[in-house]
């Protein structure tokens, strides 16, 4: 009879149910559902990405000048090549976008559609940038010319290893989806892969910006 | 998955990425996202490469538009928003963009004032390091 | 085929050096060979390599720490008895390459791999459990986090047998450690094995973030939560935005030694005030990453022990919360001397004395919550009021530091070496301790012997006031640091007196070697069998001890802060009344993996192969880590179920035992 009574007062009750359109207040309902704490996680690990490139970023604007007498940015950068780039990356977001919306409806044709349609516009991004770089190592511009240099391939590379790791990962979620179907896990990986795909767009935003915008001026 | 309705409201909480409102969850934001996103790229360009503009006066403007854009892939793709069921995601993204600047703005000034203070690299004897 | 790597990797000229890989290699072939005859293999690896249990995870991390802190003192102990006596024609016994070894690798390995770990380790015990839930957000990841730390370590401890370890001081500062200067694998090893520690670091602090933030028991508001909880928060919080700073400083280093690249070198337009800055912008938080989970120990132990809530548990928070974003504006005085203006200077020494203000806060609250309390002086509390008594005086000569004209003439030397470890031993060192006594009994169900516990304490104590008092004095006559000989013997009688402290101090950590071996002796006497042997306020200690690995069987209810104490007020005055019969529900628990563990082998396997350039073996252990993760993504059973009638026997009989223990 003891332990009856002291389960009860030591050991609490039942979270209260939230209803849809009524939801009590986040402490009061316990701990969040499993979908909520891995898209948390997951945005607090692409914020720490992002203050990563934030170090990069700084380098680079640091050393930005000091080209020790080599190539600079106006000599280098080709502005539509950027734009073309730039777009790519724009518009697979979208098509990201669209197949975050397949998936909600677990309309798989449309779904596939859109993995692939986002993966050719980033392997396409991928493989204007590799010709980017190739045609700079080519003119003598490589990373061990100068402070410069290192700083621009590090930090455009490192987006780019961003992109290749996310196709590597797309590559993997379309197989997933094909083998498991719609099942928890792979929404929740399919939804932290979206966040992922679109933060890449965000930091790109900043990169071409800083780096071929202003960084040619 | 057929709790994703409960799933989905959990103590007014929701997942960066989500979006509750129809308008958001729809085709039409990702539209209005592409298109906003589509002009200012196509303005920051734009305002690099022309000569019509003030000049000093181009930077602060292209830093404008790239705020600007990322705040539109903010609000239109990742549907990160101001709603009280997004308390949580903002603190966090507020977090972030506080290091980010800290970081970039700190390093900036530390560096531009030890390069004002110092000595310039000609005029000490490195030993033939360079 | 083996790129750098040749039998003359392995130090056989360097007779120290083969004595100490010779002992290390011989301990861990003991363990190994005790294991394997005892049989414990197949349980080590079911219960504990491959666990996802927040609560064995956080032992392991603290015996990691542990370990960690036995070889870092060594360390220790082999620069105080060299700088003994290696004055004017002396040389000492060590010479000044291994001399410049032994203060690189103590310095990183007591920050990295004994501070962190331990501090990791506590928080991961016990916040899930103060927050009265089941286990972490990401509990898998938690082991991957465990295991990217203790293959860091492995690596570091590898430098030991085979190459060397970077001689460039714990921060590794450019041109110093680029290629030119430093063509050893010693600044490799350093870099990659921090490089790989510091992704496990980076996870984990992602790991209990998320836990606090979305994670907490039904009721529990952020203003319920108990103050380590906050604390952890907020180190957690620096964790996430510290971290990948440090990884893309080092990354630019890697760079630098292995491409030619010119980020910090003297030559190409490099820079190298920028890695300096860089550093120092992880560097500076990183000390409040270790602090502020100690504050919050402190912040239980005094309040469980003086028998009262804590002492403005509002300004506390408001404290916590001020320095993690106040650590993150003060990094450049660390480098004050480096020309920046006075401007800079002036602005980074104002934000730095600022800092010193909530900590201040933070000690006048723990004051007064001693003050008209019932304070009972276990083990936990005098490693407190100890810390209280020492850490004011580093804050003091911190500030003093602080100011930008002291520092010009303080840097550098030996008095700088002593600031820091008077917050770092008074402050971090003695709340990991009293962390540890005052959670081991509920890790494992029996309390430390007291006596021991206390002479540890007074040990230690004794043993930094006199190992760095002197070291204060030594810096003010103008002794740098990292000496390997010196020609002023005038110094030579204060570093006498701080080699004698080194010895108190081992003899504090001999008696905490011998209070583990007591207390395990006698643990039948020591059981604590009502789960609240210190009579607890938060909720770890509703539960029995050791925890069942779903800690609670039914989330406890928060309905106010020092959540327990008010549990067990109403339960007493409740305990005649009727009541229902608790609803027992089956529960999920997550399935042991041993992902993290295969992920480190190959992390450590990719780590070694970079550091002596064998390229093949890079990718064959980074492909091995991919199948290893693509392993783990398929799998199809991630949990398991614990009936009903499970949880409600063994919570029944926690709840038969607490009474049968209580004395009201």
């Amino acid at each position: 009879m003891t332990a009856t009574t002291t389960a009860t007062t030591l050991g609490g009750h039942e979270p209260p149910h939230t209803h849809h359109g009524m939801p009590a207040s986040a402490s009061a309902a316990g701990p969040a559902p499993k979908r909520i704490i891995i898209a948390y996680g997951f945005w607090l690990f692409l914020l720490s990405d992002i203050v990563m490139f934030s170090a990069f970023f700084a380098t680079f604007a640091v050393l930005g000048k000091a080209t020790a007498g080599g190539p600079t940015g106006a000599e280098l950068f080709d502005a539509r090549n950027v734009a073309v780039e730039t777009a790519l990356l724009l518009f697979s977001s979208f098509s990201c976008g669209m197949m975050s919306l397949a998936m909600d409806a677990r309309h798989r044709g449309t779904f596939y559609l859109g993995a692939a349609i986002t993966f050719i516009l980033g392997l396409g991004f991928l493989v204007l940038e590799m010709r980017e770089f190739a045609n700079m190592v080519a003119r003598g511009a490589t990373a061990d010319r100068s402070a410069f240099l290192s700083g621009f391939f590090t930090l455009v590379g490192c987006h780019g290893a961003h992109v290749a790791v996310g196709l590597l990962w797309l590559g993997v979620m379309v197989a997933q989806v094909a083998d498991k179907g719609w099942r928890a896990t792979v929404l929740h990986r399919l939804m932290c892969f979206s966040l992922f795909w679109h933060a890449l767009d965000i930091i790109w935003v900043a990169l071409f910006t800083i780096v071929y915008l202003m960084g040619v001026r | 998955m057929a709790d994703t309705t409960q799933e989905h409201t959990h103590g007014g909480d929701t997942a960066p990425g989500d979006s509750r409102e129809e308008l958001l969850s729809s085709l039409k934001a990702y539209v209005i996202g592409l298109a906003l996103a589509i002009i200012l790229t196509a303005t920051s360009f734009w305002a690099a490469s022309t000569h019509v503009l003030w000049q000093p006066g181009v930077p602060i403007g292209l830093a404008v538009l790239a705020v600007a854009q990322m705040g539109v892939h903010l609000v239109f793709f990742l549907h990160i928003t101001t709603g009280p069921d997004n308390t949580n995601n903002v603190l966090a993204l507020a977090f972030g963009v506080l290091i980010v600047f800290l970081v970039v703005a700190g390093s900036l000034w530390i560096m531009a004032n030890l390069r004002a203070n110092m000595m310039p690299l000609e005029m000490m004897d490195l030993h033939h390091q360079r | 085929m083996f790129g750098k790597l040749s039998w003359s990797a392995i130090p056989i000229n360097e007779p120290i050096d083969m004595i100490a890989s010779g002992l290390m290699i011989l301990a861990v072939l003991g363990v190994l060979a005790w294991v394997t005859v005892k049989g414990y293999w197949p349980y080590l690896w079911r219960e504990w390599l491959t666990s996802v249990d927040h609560k064995r995870i956080g032992v392991m991390y603290v015996v990691l720490a542990l370990v960690m802190l036995l070889r870092g003192f060594t360390d220790a102990v082999m620069m105080r008895l060299q700088q003994a006596v290696s004055v004017g024609p002396d040389a000492g016994y060590l010479p000044p390459e291994h001399y410049n070894q032994i203060f690189s690798a103590h310095g990183t390995i007591m920050i990295f791999f004994m501070a962190m770990p331990f501090v990791i380790g506590l928080m991961n015990f016990a916040v899930p459990l103060q927050l009265g839930i089941r286990d972490v957000a990401f509990p898998t990841l938690n082991s991957v986090s465990l295991w990217l730390t203790a293959s860091g370590i492995l690596l570091t401890n590898l430098s030991l047998v085979v190459g060397e370890f970077a001689r460039t001081g714990w921060l590794a500062y450019p041109p110093l450690s680029e290629l030119k200067y430093s063509p050893g694998v010693g600044v490799d090893y350093y870099l990659w094995a921090l490089q790989i520690s510091g992704v496990g670091t980076l996870l984990s602090g992602i790991n209990l973030a998320t836990t606090i933030l979305k994670m907490r028991a039904p009721g529990m508001s952020y203003m319920r939560m108990p103050v380590f909880c906050w604390t952890a928060l907020a180190s957690n919080l620096l964790i996430i935005a510290a971290f990948p700073v440090l990884t893309a400083t080092f990354a630019m280093l890697l760079l630098d030694r292995y491409l030619g690249m010119h980020f910090f070198t003297a030559d190409g337009d490099g820079n190298p005030m920028m890695y300096v800055n860089l550093i120092w912008v992880w560097g500076h938080p990183e000390v409040y990453i270790l602090i502020l989970p100690c504050f919050g120990v402190f912040s239980e132990v005094v309040s469980t022990f003086s028998g009262k809530p804590l002492f403005g548990y509002r300004s506390m928070v408001a404290a916590t919360m001020a320095i993690c974003i106040l650590s993150f504006i003060v990094w450049l005085h660390h480098f004050f001397t480096m020309g920046a203006g006075a401007n800079v200077n002036g602005f980074f020494g104002v934000m730095t004395m600022i800092i010193a203000v909530p900590t201040g806060v933070k000690v006048y609250n723990w004051l007064f919550t001693m003050y008209g309390g019932r304070v009972r002086f276990n083990a936990p509390i005098l490693w407190s009021v100890g810390f209280m008594v020492t850490f004011v005086i580093g804050g003091m000569t911190g500030v003093l530091l602080a100011v930008p004209p002291a520092d010009f003439i303080l840097h550098n030397s030996l008095f700088l070496i002593a600031h820091f470890h008077n917050v770092i031993i008074g402050g971090v060192v003695f709340g990991v301790l009293a962390g540890y006594m005052y959670w081991f009994p509920k890790a494992f169900g029996f309390t430390l012997d007291e006596g021991w516990g206390k002479v540890s304490f007074w040990c230690w104590f004794v043993g930094f006031y006199l190992a760095f008092m002197p070291l204060y004095y030594l810096g003010m006559l103008g002794m740098t640091r990292r000496l390997q000989h010196y020609d002023n013997p005038g110094w030579q009688p204060w570093l006498i007196v701080a080699a004698v402290g080194v010895a108190f101090i081992l003899a504090g950590i001999l008696a905490l070697i011998i209070q583990l071996v007591v207390s395990m002796r006698t643990r039948e006497r020591r059981r604590d069998r009502t789960g609240d042997p210190w009579q607890g306020r938060t909720l770890e200690w509703s539960t029995s001890s050791p925890p069942p690995a779903w800690n609670f069987a039914v989330l406890p209810q928060v309905e106010r802060e020092d959540a327990y104490w008010h549990m067990k007020r109403r339960a007493r005055e409740e305990r005649a009344a009727a009541a229902e019969a608790l609803a027992y529900e089956p529960i999920h628990m997550p399935l042991n993996s041993p992902t993290g563990f295969v992920t480190a082998f190959f992390a450590v396997v990719t780590g070694f192969a970079l550091i002596w350039h064998i390229w093949w073996l890079v990718i064959l252990g980074l492909v091995g880590a991919l199948i290893t993760t693509l392993v783990f993504a398929w799998r199809d059973e991630s949990e398991f179920e614990i009936a009903a009638e499970e949880l409600a026997q063994v919570d029944r009989a926690h709840q038969q035992a607490y009474w049968a223990g209580d004395t009201p």
